[in-house]
């Protein structure tokens, strides 16, 4: 057993949720007791849907577990099948209807309904919703492709390719497609299909029609996409347009895909100005915390070194089916790649690495007000609050921009920076107060206490300057003349000690 | 999948009116979803839900409640490894719960809290419960309830819990009498309530549950009890075993629900009805002017209730009697026609009780009707909305403060303010 506050993933029947709903004509059989229609309000209240999604719950009772579970399913399957009429359908159990084994897949065969039904196994006792996602996908990718379809640039003499993984429920997924769309149109390359995201049965046939596939989100995308590629020998993409950088090299990446010029980009938006003007001096080596799915976290922290010229000082992400490109990128930027879905683990981290930016979810949204550290959200899992009214992707050359705006939004601006450094003790204009432009009353820091196994004592003169440091230096402050001190043994922090750390380590 | 059980044969109710009950697909939330309000009533209780990652989820995502803090509640996420036997998910468990406790000092009351996963394992929880509390009482009281969708909805969740309380709460030998208020209220209307039995002279007055586990009340033979809400059958029954009365009113919503709960307590303490009325007579005064304010806006106005929280009936009967709303369905989860005696005397003949849900069914028979305003839950409100009909949130009539007098205006703003802002929207 586990024991969890709070969860980053659903189980596997909510990734399979989150398929269903993107798309447009198939409808999901879900053997499931009362209370699992839950799921239904993450997409009608948080993504505010204006449809129920397209689920059909069998809700059986402990009075009916002595009985046929497997006749409430059936009936179930019909009615939704009469109802709905889909034009493809999913079958599967969510845990507690994984436990009583009635086989769903089986059921509805026995029903012999006129349209393709993809049977879904998600183990929901080991596996979770991003896996959920990618094998839903996978699955009904391989009960309705067509087999025999000709590719379209044969007969346009245009390249084609699909875009592969955006669902609903999706962090941004909606405004990415729109992005990703547009640059490909730009560059000469058709878009065949996008899915599951609003995608039909019949566009799904379609996907063999394709040269390649770009592969949006790789945590719900890369398993129908590797076995696309095996099928029908159509290659896929691996970087993510994540930030300015990795938009240039995705760019590159599908050029060579369809076997056209790398063309001329003349805009790239406003990120590169944006960072390059003097105003932007002061992002200098912030330190920056990244936490989220892998593959976002892993482009967060691209875009923070290269981009914006912060310091990644941590860097993790909750799925560890991915955890290997974390691993990888953390080498980079030499820092401890954190692994782990344990909410208060992630916690701990974020208050010993004393970030002055953190780039999460929603969930580290929470850890960094407590802290009293500026936030930006990343990643999923999303909140209402992550799917703006306006357009707003994350990905291309519009998405840099609003990285950077998201990102840099929540610091202590410039010249506020300094005003806080040389008048510390103005009664309204003073750390304990939060940046000026957030309302001057965010949340006051709480710095964390030293370490209980530290010997190291503070003299009350040098604690007293410390309070003088603006707040998102403080903790950095305290850490390295900590460190400073146990390094030469000293026990008692002088004021000294703690402008001799300053000398030692700069800024 | 519609059973049409009964139609006109429930003749143990005032109401004549036949109940259309359903069994399909409910959109509602299973049991666990009443730790929601439970873990912040009990301030030293803690809720460690035996179950899947399933009810994690449910617990973070649906109820909305991401605080803060780190919660008083947890879910022990039963992983593959745990169903290869029940001996090493016993082992398992308790493992968990000693991470736990641990963890959290300052826990001196844990509720072992059932799932579906848990009941189909057969996990015994009740046992667990027993094994546990030997290692760790009289530190830690360890006690058990099932939230389990298979066998609770929404709020007999908080039946559950304090029927589980019921047999820990001391015996109350004394001869003279006592009211036990039964039914978690938010504090703002306990307190309301106090100085009301106080000026009343009904009195000593318990709250159950209590905010405290050192703090549970006693219960004995000359036990009255008043039920605040209306969801709780398995908690009366078991207080009724240790002797406690059960005065019959109807539930305090409005002005006239609220006057007669009051009053059922009033007459078992034989207060005089001068007193009576002089006690009740400004804050019903108060009341009666605040709801004068939503006339305007709700009288002649058709509303259809979708089941969500039991709350149903007394709501319904408010808003036809006080406000003259127009009642077409009134869905509840379950019906208890005992508890709900009173409530179902003052409705009105031609409306359609409904118990249960088959859920598009029911859609069909709302979009038919096309009331003025939907009550429902979160997933059905925003589809509903985009289908032209306007809709109030059910669950905000469990967490927000909507009984007795003070709250009679508020409790009435909660039905007025969607059909306000759909009047004052021109986009």
């Amino acid at each position: 057993m586990q024991l969890s506050v709070w969860t980053y993933e659903g189980p596997p029947h909510v990734g399979a949720m989150r398929v269903a709903t993107a798309m447009k004509d198939v409808h999901y059989v879900l053997h499931a007791p009362q209370g699992d229609t839950y799921a239904d309000l993450l997409f009608t209240m948080i993504e505010r849907r204006n449809v129920r999604p397209p689920v059909t719950y069998t809700t059986f009772e402990a009075r009916d577990l002595g009985a046929d579970t497997a006749e409430i399913f059936k009936r179930a399957a019909k009615d939704a099948f009469d109802r709905f009429k889909p034009n493809a359908m999913i079958v599967g159990a969510s845990c507690t209807a994984e436990l009583i084994q009635d086989d769903p897949g089986g059921l509805t065969k026995a029903l012999a309904l006129p349209i393709p039904v993809a049977p879904l196994e998600l183990p929901s006792y080991t596996r979770k919703e991003n896996w959920g996602a990618a094998e839903t996908f996978y699955q009904l990718v391989r009960t309705l492709v067509d087999r025999e379809a000709v590719k379209l640039s044969t007969a346009s003499g245009r390249p084609s390719c699909n875009i592969i993984g955006p669902t609903a429920l999706g962090f941004r997924h909606r405004d990415d497609v729109k992005e990703i769309s547009g640059l490909l149109e730009n560059i000469g390359i058709d878009v065949n299909v996008v899915a599951p995201l609003n995608a039909c049965a019949a566009d799904i046939a379609r996907l063999s029609a394709a040269d390649f596939n770009v592969v949006l989100y790789p945590e719900i995308g890369d398993t129908a996409a590797r076995w696309l590629e095996r099928e029908f020998h159509q290659p896929f993409t691996k970087i993510v347009p994540i930030g300015v950088g990795a938009s240039r090299d995705f760019i590159k990446e599908v050029c060579d895909l369809a076997g056209i010029e790398h063309p001329d980009i003349a805009d790239l938006g406003n990120m590169p100005w944006w960072s390059r003007s003097i105003d932007s001096t002061y992002l200098t080596g912030k330190r920056v915390f990244v936490f989220g799915d892998a593959t976002h976290a892993v482009a967060a922290a691209r875009v923070a070194t290269e981009e914006l010229g912060f310091e990644v000082v941590g860097l993790g992400c909750y799925n560890r089916e991915f955890a290997r490109d974390v691993r990888t990128a953390a080498k980079r930027y030499d820092v401890e790649p954190l692994i782990t879905d344990d909410y208060l683990a992630v916690e701990d981290a974020i208050a010993k690495a004393q970030p002055e930016l953190v780039l999460g979810t929603q969930m580290e949204r929470h850890i960094a007000k407590r802290l009293g550290i500026p936030c930006a959200v990343i990643s999923a899992p999303v909140h209402v609050q992550d799917f703006p009214a306006r357009y707003s992707p994350q990905m291309g050359f519009e998405g840099a921009n609003v990285l950077f705006d998201t990102w840099v939004h929540p610091l202590v601006m410039g010249l506020e920076e300094h005003l806080l450094h040389m008048f510390r003790n103005d009664f309204e204009f003073n750390d304990e107060a939060g940046a000026s432009h957030l309302g001057g009353h965010g949340a006051a820091a709480q710095e964390p206490s030293p370490e209980t196994d530290n010997i190291i004592r503070w003299d009350p003169a040098a604690e007293k300057e410390l309070k003088k440091i603006p707040f998102f230096v403080r903790g950095k402050a305290r850490r390295n003349t900590e460190s400073y001190a146990a390094e030469r043994q000293i026990q008692l922090i002088s004021v000294d000690t703690l402008y001799d750390a300053k000398a030692h380590y700069g800024r | 999948m519609t059973v049409l059980l009964d139609r006109g044969c429930n003749t143990n109710t005032a109401h004549s009116a036949p109940v259309l009950r359903e069994r399909g697909q409910r959109e509602v939330f299973c049991g666990l979803t009443g730790i929601v309000w439970l873990h912040r009533k009990m301030q030293d209780a803690f809720f460690l839900i035996v179950g899947s990652r399933t009810c994690a989820h449910l617990m973070q995502s649906a109820a909305g409640v991401m605080i803060f803090a780190e919660p008083r509640f947890a879910t022990a996420i039963i992983e593959e490894r745990d169903l290869a036997g029940l001996a090493d998910a016993n082992d398992e468990l308790d493992k968990t719960v000693q991470r736990l406790l641990a963890r959290r000092p300052d826990i001196k009351l844990l509720f072992l809290v059932g799932s579906c996963p848990s009941e189909v394992i057969k996990l015994d929880l009740s046992r667990a419960a027993q094994r546990l509390s030997k290692n760790y009482s009289p530190k830690v009281r360890i006690l058990n309830y099932s939230g389990s969708g298979i066998e609770t909805t929404f709020t007999q969740g908080e039946d559950a819990c304090l029927a589980s309380l019921v047999p820990e709460l001391p015996s109350d030998d004394s001869s003279n009498p006592s009211l036990l208020v039964v039914g978690a209220l938010a504090d703002v209307v306990e307190d309301q309530f106090r100085r009301l039995f106080e000026q009343l002279g009904v009195g000593p007055v318990r709250f159950f549950p209590s905010g405290s586990a050192d703090n549970l009340p006693a219960v004995g033979p000359n036990t009255h009890m008043l039920l605040a809400q209306p969801f709780l059958s398995e908690t009366a029954r078991l207080l009724e075993e240790r002797g406690a009365k059960r005065l019959s009113a109807p539930f305090p919503l409005g002005v006239e629900g609220t006057r007669a709960w009051l009053k059922a307590a009033a007459s078992a303490w034989r207060v005089s009805d001068t007193k009576f009325e002089s006690v009740i007579e400004m804050p019903r005064a108060r009341a009666e002017k605040a709801l004068e304010r939503y006339r305007n806006t709700l009288s002649g106005k058709s509303i259809f209730f979708f089941p969500d929280s039991q709350l149903e009936i007394p709501l319904a009967r408010f808003l036809s009697r006080e406000l003259k709303m127009s009642l077409t369905e009134v869905g509840t989860p379950y019906l208890h026609k005992d508890h709900l005696e009173q409530e179902l005397a003052m409705l009105p003949q031609d409306i359609q009780l409904s118990e249960g849900q088959d859920v598009d069914k029911q859609l069909d028979r709302c979009r038919a009707e096309r009331p003025d305003l939907s009550v429902c839950g979160l997933g059905l409100a925003n589809p509903l909305e985009a289908e032209g009909l306007t809709t109030k949130w059910a669950i905000e009539l469990v967490f927000t403060p909507i009984q007795g007098f003070e709250q009679a205006g508020d409790l009435a703003e909660l039905f007025a303010r969607p059909l306000r802002r759909r009047m004052r929207l021109a986009v």
